[in-house]
């Protein structure tokens, strides 16, 4: 594996990754396929599709793409892993990728130690799936005080809301405090005393649950709090390539559309007033590939040791400040340039605009990264 | 003369050292030098030989800029018109006589050229313009005006699009000329603009008669000769500014009156500053794509993203000045070289900026062409395209 490269193109070897990727969403998860698991999900059910992540985890490799080859996994870097999360995003697909290959993966790796590291391979391998049990809507500049107590008998008590991926996950990794201090703790998630609630979700496609442990067994991985730091930073830069995908999605799909549908015995891509706010949200998915990018690249040679810890986290912020805010304008539009039909159910449109929803607010929002960029760009606040 | 040389780095390297051990620019005049270097075919190397280049790729200009620097140039910034926008349309469309006669003096600054398109009434719809241009005999006999000319007032030529033929449709009917600046007739007036100086001019032309040899491309070709320049017009500025200079601009105003700051501007100023690095990053992924052959269309966008951007920093910077603010350092009516963004105070930022989405395309004429020729939607229906100029409403 050779050394990350700083380019915000993408490689040949990633654009081979991203066909195998949307080859697969093409065949196992168009709009119909995720629709229904949308219903399931509306419906109280656990909508992820578990064929699809085997072929992707395990078929494509993209579970260890983010784990060293010592390890077994497939020693890639950021980079790939954001080129799979723009395919996951275009299609909304309903997979633990994010939740176990990105969040769960970053924390372990900045673990020492053989629990992480024997976890690590399980993961890699698409046999078993992680899940972070942290709320989604943490910030990555105030992570929030471990809501579980880890007992002197290594069982761990408490409860954590806003939590992805937990119900299809085998293992739950918990931040927690004890009397030394913070860790983070490796729980089954078929434990005694462990119980995950689905909560009725506004992302139908990566819904949370509340996850709840009474007196579970606990395995402790990593002491201190650095490595949820890092999970959560790693999960904000790469969630920009996701934010990407759904932009990219929307904008394709609305520009499609305005070009068939007729009114005034005209397509209205035709109206200026529908051109030139398509030009504009053009203009913004443009800026989203190069600020996505940046972060995957800075995140890429952070994990290769080449670039500073300042340099990554205004790259990740820049790219959360746009791109939080593309997506989201992007599905809105697409809602609104779709007209009726897309506010329907039938429709996909909707999908995306509630995962555009949630991803915003996840792992700090716009303004959040926009806050932390007083510091980091030195341009301080009033003086009161 | 060299036939089929394959230039690469190495070759033209060795073609700078070997010139400038004949032309010690230390020793020489400097437009001697300048007219030495043209024709060693180091003024534009991507320019045929005999022509200042070495039919070269583009991209081994920078070598010789490497090679050279230091030596005497010839003050791009002021005979931008002419490299940018006559010289291209020249090469393309000019007679073996005609690029023999301009191109030279053109490089060298000898002779200052500039642009004779906009009219009062065809700014966007330039193909609309009314400036006439009647044969008489060998001659043309040119009446109209022209609005928003650069250095017209130094220049020594002008390109010229001109209507001779007002029955058929606009497109149709017009002809490019290089136009005469010294002729009888042509008379330049300094037009003043908000920020109290006058950068542009008008010109107006009065039975002003230019010999048919001064004419570029066929008669009736005028408006696909004009997109040539148009379109070099466009990567002119988008290549010219600077991505970053407003906003350190801004950001050291900022960083220096912390008195000034309240709570709602620094939340703008901190969204601003990550529109300016978002466009950073969208330019230099951009030039990457140039690098790699796969020219991508983000270079649509970087003018219209830019001018939006400017004109923000600009706004908040004024507003956060309060007192100051309302201030100007000085309304003396002059007639600038160039443009100077940083080197004056903020109202003058402010107000410079408003043109930044006028000039050189309009962002509603930019939205247009990214919407239909990037993202392919269907033009709006015309009812201009079939009809005799004459008859069109005006």
């Amino acid at each position: 594996m050779s050394a990350p490269t700083m380019s915000l193109l993408y490689t040949e070897v990633e654009e081979e990754l991203r066909a195998a990727v949307r080859d697969l969403l093409t065949d196992r998860s168009g709009p119909a396929a995720v629709l229904a698991r949308a219903d399931t999900a509306a419906s109280g059910g656990v909508p992820y599709d578990s064929e699809l992540w085997t072929a992707l985890a395990r078929d494509i490799g993209a579970a260890g793409l983010l784990v060293p080859e010592e390890l077994g996994g497939a020693g890639a870097s950021a980079r790939e892993a954001a080129v799979v999360l723009e395919e996951l995003g275009r299609a909304v697909a309903v997979v633990p990728f994010f939740s176990s290959a990105v969040l769960a993966t970053s924390a372990l790796l900045a673990c020492d130690g053989p629990a992480a590291r024997d976890l690590l391979g399980r993961l890699a391998s698409g046999e078993t799936t992680a899940a972070l049990a942290v709320s989604l809507a943490a910030s990555p500049y105030r992570p929030p005080e471990p809501a579980v107590e880890l007992g002197a008998d290594g069982t761990v008590l408490g409860t954590v809301t806003g939590v992805i991926g937990a119900e299809v996950a085998d293992v739950l990794l918990v931040p927690v405090r004890h009397a030394g201090g913070r860790a983070l703790c490796a729980v089954e998630r078929t434990a005694p005393g462990v119980s995950i609630t689905p909560v009725t979700s506004l992302d139908l496609t990566r819904p949370i649950a509340t996850v709840s442990f009474g007196g579970a067994p606990a395995e402790v991985v990593a002491e201190g709090d650095g490595p949820v730091r890092d999970a959560l930073v790693t999960g904000a830069g790469l969630l920009a390539s996701e934010q990407l995908g759904i932009a990219d999605w929307c904008l394709t799909t609305t520009v499609a559309y305005v070009k068939e549908r007729k009114q005034f015995a005209r397509p209205i891509g035709s109206f200026q007033a529908i051109k030139h706010r398509l030009a504009d949200l053009w203009l913004e998915v443009v800026g989203a590939r190069a600020a996505a990018r940046n972060a995957a690249a800075h995140l890429a040679c952070w994990g290769a040791g080449s670039a500073g810890s300042g340099e990554v986290a205004t790259a990740v912020a820049v790219a959360q400040a746009h791109c939080g805010t593309v997506a989201v304008h992007a599905a809105e539009e697409c809602i609104q340039l779709h007209g009726g039909i897309g506010m329907t159910w039938e429709h996909p449109a909707h999908l995306y605009l509630k995962r555009a929803k949630a991803d915003e607010i996840a792992l700090g929002t716009p303004g959040d990264h926009r806050n932390a960029l007083a510091g980091l760009a030195d341009l301080p606040g009033p003086v009161s | 003369m060299i036939a089929n040389v394959t230039w690469d780095e190495e070759s033209v390297a060795e073609r700078c050292r070997a010139f400038l051990a004949e032309h010690d620019p230390a020793r020489m005049d400097r437009l001697e030098f300048l007219r030495a270097r043209f024709d060693a075919g180091l003024a534009w190397v991507h320019f045929p030989e005999g022509l200042g280049g070495l039919g070269a790729p583009r991209e081994l200009q920078a070598v010789v800029e490497r090679e050279l620097k230091g030596t005497p140039d010839n003050d791009p910034g002021r005979i931008g018109i002419g490299l940018g926008m006559a010289a291209p349309t020249i090469l393309a469309f000019g007679t073996e006589e005609q690029k023999k006669r301009f191109l030279r003096p053109l490089w060298t600054g000898e002779e200052v050229w500039c642009q004779l398109f906009s009219e009062p009434g065809a700014g966007s719809d330039l193909a609309a313009l009314a400036t006439r241009a009647v044969k008489d005999g060998d001659e043309w006999v040119i009446d109209g005006q022209k609005v928003w000319t650069s250095v017209a007032h130094r220049a020594r030529w002008g390109i010229l699009v001109a209507r001779t033929d007002p029955n058929v449709p606009k497109h149709r009917g017009l002809t490019y000329f290089i136009c005469d600046m010294h002729a009888p007739g042509v008379e330049v007036r300094p037009l003043r603009q908000i920020t109290g100086e006058a950068e542009f001019n008008e010109v107006f032309l009065t039975g002003v008669r230019l010999p048919d040899s001064l004419r570029l491309g066929e008669v009736g070709e005028g408006w696909r000769v004009a997109q040539t320049t148009l379109m070099n017009e466009r990567v002119a500025i988008g290549g010219a500014q600077s991505r970053r200079s407003m906003i350190n601009v801004v950001a050291a105003t900022w960083r220096s009156r912390p008195e000034l700051r309240t709570h709602e501007l620094h939340q703008r100023l901190l969204a601003l500053w990550v529109e300016a690095e978002v466009l950073r990053l969208t330019g230099a992924r951009l030039r990457e794509q140039l690098a790699a052959g796969q020219p991508g269309p983000e270079g649509s966008g970087m003018k219209l993203a830019l001018a939006r951007l400017h004109q923000r920093l600009t706004g908040l910077e004024v507003e956060l000045l309060r007192e100051e603010g309302l201030t100007y350092d000085d309304w003396t009516f002059r007639r600038p070289d160039r443009v100077d963004f940083t080197g004056r105070q903020a109202g003058y930022r402010y107000l410079r900026a408003k043109g930044n989405s006028i000039e050189g395309g309009t962002s509603e004429i930019l939205r247009n062409i990214i919407a239909e020729r990037v993202l392919g939607l269907p033009p709006e229906p015309r009812t201009d395209k079939d009809v005799a100029w004459k008859d069109l409403p005006r």
